[in-house]
């Protein structure tokens, strides 16, 4: 077993076990679901949505090499730098080099789910830089020294009890239980710091390629702030964000507030399109923008799997997802936790090493029923098992499923089977459940019926 | 019509009254049931767990026998979906690409073979008792079965239906994924049992067997009271 699993394993006993985890997030993601089926209700067909949704990032996958050209030569004639990364170490270079430059002390961030991939933070802060997230729930969870919990929800693990905790201790505030409070210290706390940062640094939700614009939508206005007040400005974003026309938005904004977060259209939305033009009285001097490979590419080449990269990153395929609603987000171990998570880790980060959340999935097609951008998930958990077994099979599973299709095969070998079940039957009784079961790993919480007195096959013989 | 029955290995060793209710109900509607007596598995558990080679083997029995028939009823929506949606992906670009496709518009889950091929709701079963449903994940989005169960249980004398809120949730069982990650799987099982039981049912029905021997493994482990029945036999009680 690989140390991936062996963590995954211990992190899952510990959380499906923690009822208060499950209750918090049963119930977060209930009101979710009430929210988003409401505005789902608002459009004329969510199904005819989702369907042009799908078709649109298919034209923008299928043709991103005339895409990305088009977006890149549009955002350079306003004056952007366009940089290309093909690896997470090129872009940490990429935005390190920047910021040096610059002189930089303190940076401001926006939420970007692109920057925990390449562990920007932690590149930046090693380097010297102050790093502070401008997002509430990234600030929370920055605070706390742990990753996002969730692509969107970051810190929706975390009461408002524990947050007041948090704020006591690292900010000195007096303890509060309401939101609103919670909310204005976080604020204080972080107009300081829009104010003395030299470079803003964010993510994008899409790249218009007709324009050349980075699409950002948010509900703090703190993506503005940290877009506005810096004097660079810094957008990271993976390849795949691309959508053709800048008409596409009228689709994709309310989808992805829709099955992001149940609302009808995110509060911000902020087309961005160059740095400060002449003439104009506010923005960045400079504005860079680093697009990011990171092995997308590879996903990319796969005809049977490209479709992942129509990812929106609404975050709607872990709130419906019952393996993430009982594991959690953290235990994935990985930046994108949930469905799409198990479906592109192995492409990004290696098969061998992140096969186990392809396995990790009772494949009941949730996911792929609430995806908005129709990505097959759960088919492809089962194309990346396939694909893992046909690399290198666990030769003991190996020996097993070669045994099952011979038994299976053999009508007199599957009769045999039969008999020694009854035969051990009673025997297996006497130790279900225990360590010495062979079975365990189903008895140990689950009862197993018994061999029929009479199977059906035995019932038809009888009959004729 | 004759009907070519495939059961399930889960159901011919543990589950066999409710191959039995099948023959019964499907005989009592004047059909004549085949029943391919060497037949064992559908080939799924292999297929799920990635070795679509040894899956391969297992299926193609299966495909060879079943594909001349009229009509394939299937006693469960996993198997089902594994006959109707998985052959033709299973067997794509082999020389069975072609049967398995023609199997595949041949296949009906029990529930939907009564409501869509037969046109029959109403099989003057009793069962006076309070039950929920637990959609099997397979049936609901790999066959879009939903409202075919409701009808047919809608006509059944005595009984009361509630909706549990959790009803379209995944039961945790997911073949192998249960006894590779029983942590996750048995968590999941708990929270359906839990709002299975927030109704108030006396059963949980399914048209799946799987998904009930996780459901009632639990349940008999908890000492709960709440019992699991599949469809077929409600609907053929008296």
């Amino acid at each position: 077993m690989t140390t991936e699993v062996q963590e995954f394993k211990t992190q899952a006993t510990k959380v499906v076990g923690d009822l208060r985890h499950r209750k918090l997030i049963q119930t977060a993601l209930g009101k979710y679901e009430v929210a988003r089926d409401k505005r789902k209700g608002a459009f004329q067909s969510w199904s005819e949505a989702r369907q042009v949704a799908a078709e649109t990032k298919w034209d923008a996958i299928n043709h991103l090499d005339e895409h990305l050209v088009s977006f890149a030569d549009k955002l350079e004639a306003r004056g952007t730098k366009v940089h290309w990364a093909t690896t997470a170490a090129q872009a940490r270079d990429i935005i390190l080099g920047i910021i040096q430059a610059k002189n930089a002390k303190c940076i401001i961030k926006s939420k970007a789910m692109t920057a925990e991939e390449i562990h920007l933070n932690a590149a930046m802060e090693k380097a010297g830089f102050e790093v502070v997230e401008s997002d509430l729930g990234e600030y929370i969870v920055q605070l706390r020294q742990e990753p996002p919990y969730h692509i969107v929800f970051p810190a929706m693990h975390l009461t408002r009890h524990d947050i007041s905790d948090l704020f006591e201790k690292h900010l000195g505030s007096a303890k509060t239980d309401s939101p609103e409070e919670l909310t204005m210290i976080a604020r204080r706390a972080l107009r300081e710091k829009y104010i003395t940062a030299d470079v803003g640094i964010t993510g994008a939700n899409f790249a218009i390629a007709e324009t050349g614009m980075v699409s950002i939508t948010e509900n703090e206005g703190n993506a503005r702030l940290t877009s506005a007040l810096p004097k660079t400005m810094i957008s990271l974003l993976g390849i795949e964000k691309v959508l053709p026309r800048m008409a596409d938005l009228a689709l994709f904004l309310p989808m992805l507030a829709t099955a992001g977060a149940g609302q009808p259209l995110t509060c911000y939305n902020t087309l961005y399109g160059g740095p400060r033009q002449p003439g104009e009285s506010d923005g960045p001097e400079e504005y860079h923008v680093v697009l990011l490979d990171n092995r997308r590419t590879e996903l990319l080449a796969d005809p049977e799997q490209r479709d992942a990269l129509h990812c929106i990153r609404c975050g709607a395929c872990l709130n419906v997802c019952p393996i993430f609603k009982n594991v959690g987000g953290h235990t994935y171990g990985t930046t994108y936790s949930g469905p799409i998570g198990s479906v592109i880790t192995p492409h990004l980060r290696g098969l061998q090493n992140w096969k186990h959340l392809s396995y990790s999935s009772s494949l009941c097609g949730a996911c792929t029923e609430a995806c908005p951008v129709k990505i097959n998930l759960h088919h492809h958990l089962l194309q990346n098992r396939r694909n893992s077994v046909q690399k290198e099979a666990d030769p003991q599973e190996k020996l097993i499923f070669k045994l099952f299709a011979w038994a299976m095969n053999s009508p007199g070998l599957y009769g045999a089977g039969k008999s020694v079940a009854r035969w051990f039957g009673p025997l297996h009784r006497l130790v279900m459940g225990t360590f010495l079961d062979p079975a365990k790993a189903w008895t140990k919480t689950r009862d197993l019926p018994p061999i029929a007195e009479t199977t059906f096959k035995e019932y038809w013989k009888n009959r004729q | 019509m004759t009907v070519t029955l495939f059961i399930p290995c889960f159901v011919d060793l543990m589950y066999p009254k409710v191959g039995i209710s099948i023959v019964e109900i499907i005989e009592r509607l004047g059909h004549r049931i085949d029943y391919p007596e060497d037949l064992t598995c559908c080939g799924q558990p292999a297929f799920n767990s990635g070795f679509w080679d040894e899956a391969r083997k297992v299926a193609l029995p299966v495909l060879e026998r079943l594909k001349n028939s009229d009509a394939v009823v299937i006693a469960s929506g996993s198997c089902g979906a594994m006959l109707k949606v998985f052959y033709p992906e299973l067997f794509a670009n082999t020389p069975q690409a072609d049967a398995a496709k023609e199997l595949s518009a041949k296949c009906y889950e029990f529930s939907d073979f009564l409501v869509t091929k037969l046109g029959v709701t109403d099989l003057g079963a009793t069962f006076p008792h309070k039950v929920t449903i637990h959609d099997g994940c397979h049936g609901l989005r790999e066959l879009g079965l939903k409202k075919g169960a409701r009808d047919l249980l809608g006509k059944v004398r005595g009984l009361e239906l509630v909706e549990m809120k959790e009803a379209e949730t995944c039961c945790g069982f997911g073949g192998t994924f249960a006894a590779k990650f029983p942590m996750i799987s048995t968590a999941m099982g708990e929270v359906k049992c839990a709002s299975a039981a927030d109704t108030g049912a006396d059963y949980i029905v399914s048209n799946d067997s799987s998904c009930l021997m996780q459901v009632q493994g639990l349940l008999s482990k908890q000492g709960s009271g709440l019992k699991t029945i599949h469809l077929a036999e409600i609907l053929n009680s008296k």
